[in-house]
């Protein structure tokens, strides 16, 4: 059993990295039925109906994150992609904007190495990495001993960046307020259609990349036409992190 | 794969269970999945048949329900159902409908012994 959060689940086991420390804290949920003692009692057959949601307990965390974001005022975006639509560039570029007005917070989701957390924190916030190891997307709980090590101030932003994959991440409530999708033009015009859970779940879409437009075959036209079909209204930011054009909109979205 | 995730909560849920109303094995379980709620069902089976070993479900029957998606068009609140997401209405060609059903996610009931 967990003993920070009493816990009991099985989690896959995932590291947390501050940048600077060595000190890691390893965190692994085992399932051993060896240790369990039943009492043998014949109990007759019965149907229990359980009616549970899968995600059950995934949900009660995100909640309970969500409890504590909201009683400190902290803001809170998940960022989710699929992998290289420039997030933690779109990030870095965020920090430096809104670093000035407020302090930032990033938590990185990757499967493996600090990277990233490093370029957060050299562009101005804490940054906390979780390596998932084997999984494919970061769960409440994740975010729960993530939080706690990253020890947010109150009045502050935290930024989620997921893990860099449009299907699993789509089913797993962090507790953030905001989901922001993030396509590029360099991947197809047709993402929306493909991988229309992540889309639905998102409450802002961003299309990264529009300085590369007058290199490349895509028509944004095309993006908003299918972005329409899988969530009609969606508010669409078409930006380059690059370059900076059309960053101001985003930040005033995610502030307003 | 999510859907490891997924069978592991499963197997937490049925050992939940079991506890709390003092069984020790479950025959039977029932799971309800929508065909809309961003599962692989061939994914799910795997994952539960690859984890079963050494758990509580080692030696248990899972019974999957799919429950086929429903939705009203937000416009001409028409009934259909939509194979996937982004399913126009057949009627209006509206987009974005109300989902009634097809996003289960659900341990729906456990024979225990």
């Amino acid at each position: 059993m967990c003993d920070t959060c009493g816990c009991g689940s099985e989690h896959d086991s995932f590291t947390l990295h501050k940048v600077n420390e060595t000190t890691e804290h390893v965190h692994e949920h085992r399932h051993d039925h060896e240790n369990h003692h039943h009492s043998h009692t014949d109990v007759d057959k019965k149907v229990l109906n359980v009616e549970t949601d899968i995600l059950f307990k995934n949900n009660l965390l995100a909640e309970r994150n969500r409890g504590f974001f909201e009683a400190k005022n902290i803001r809170v975006f998940n960022l989710v992609s699929s992998p290289g639509s420039g997030k933690t560039t779109l990030l870095e570029k965020l920090i430096e904007q809104l670093k000035p007005s407020m302090k930032v917070y990033v938590i990185e989701g990757d499967q493996q190495t600090s990277n990233d957390a490093k370029r957060i924190e050299t562009a101005g916030a804490n940054a906390i990495q979780i390596n998932t190891g084997n999984g494919c997307h970061l769960d409440a709980h994740m975010i729960n001993h993530a939080v706690k090590a990253l020890d947010p101030e109150e009045n502050s932003l935290l930024f989620i960046e997921n893990v860099g994959n449009l299907i699993c991440p789509a089913l797993f409530d962090l507790g953030e307020n905001t989901r922001v999708v993030i396509a590029s033009t360099t991947e197809g015009e047709d993402k929306p259609l493909k991988y229309p859970g992540m889309f639905q779940s998102s409450q802002i879409c961003v299309l990264n990349k529009i300085d590369l437009l007058p290199y490349l075959d895509f028509n944004p036209e095309k993006f908003i036409a299918n972005l329409k079909k899988v969530v009609p209204g969606q508010p669409l930011f078409q930006l380059s992190a690059k370059t900076g054009k059309d960053l101001e909109k985003l930040t005033d979205k995610l502030l307003s | 794969m999510h859907e490891f995730s997924l069978a592991q909560n499963i197997i937490e849920i049925v050992d939940d269970t079991l506890k709390q109303h003092g069984a020790h094995q479950a025959k039977e379980i029932e799971l309800e999945i929508g065909t809309l709620s961003g599962v692989e069902i061939s994914a799910l089976e795997m994952a539960l048949e690859s984890l079963k070993p050494g758990t509580i479900i080692e030696n248990t029957k899972v019974k999957l329900i799919i429950t086929k998606a429903k939705a009203i068009c937000r416009n001409c609140k028409n009934e259909y159902f939509p194979e996937d997401l982004f399913s126009p209405c057949p009627k209006c060609s509206g987009y974005g409908p109300e989902i009634i059903s097809g996003k289960e996610l659900l341990v729906k009931s456990i024979v225990a012994e």
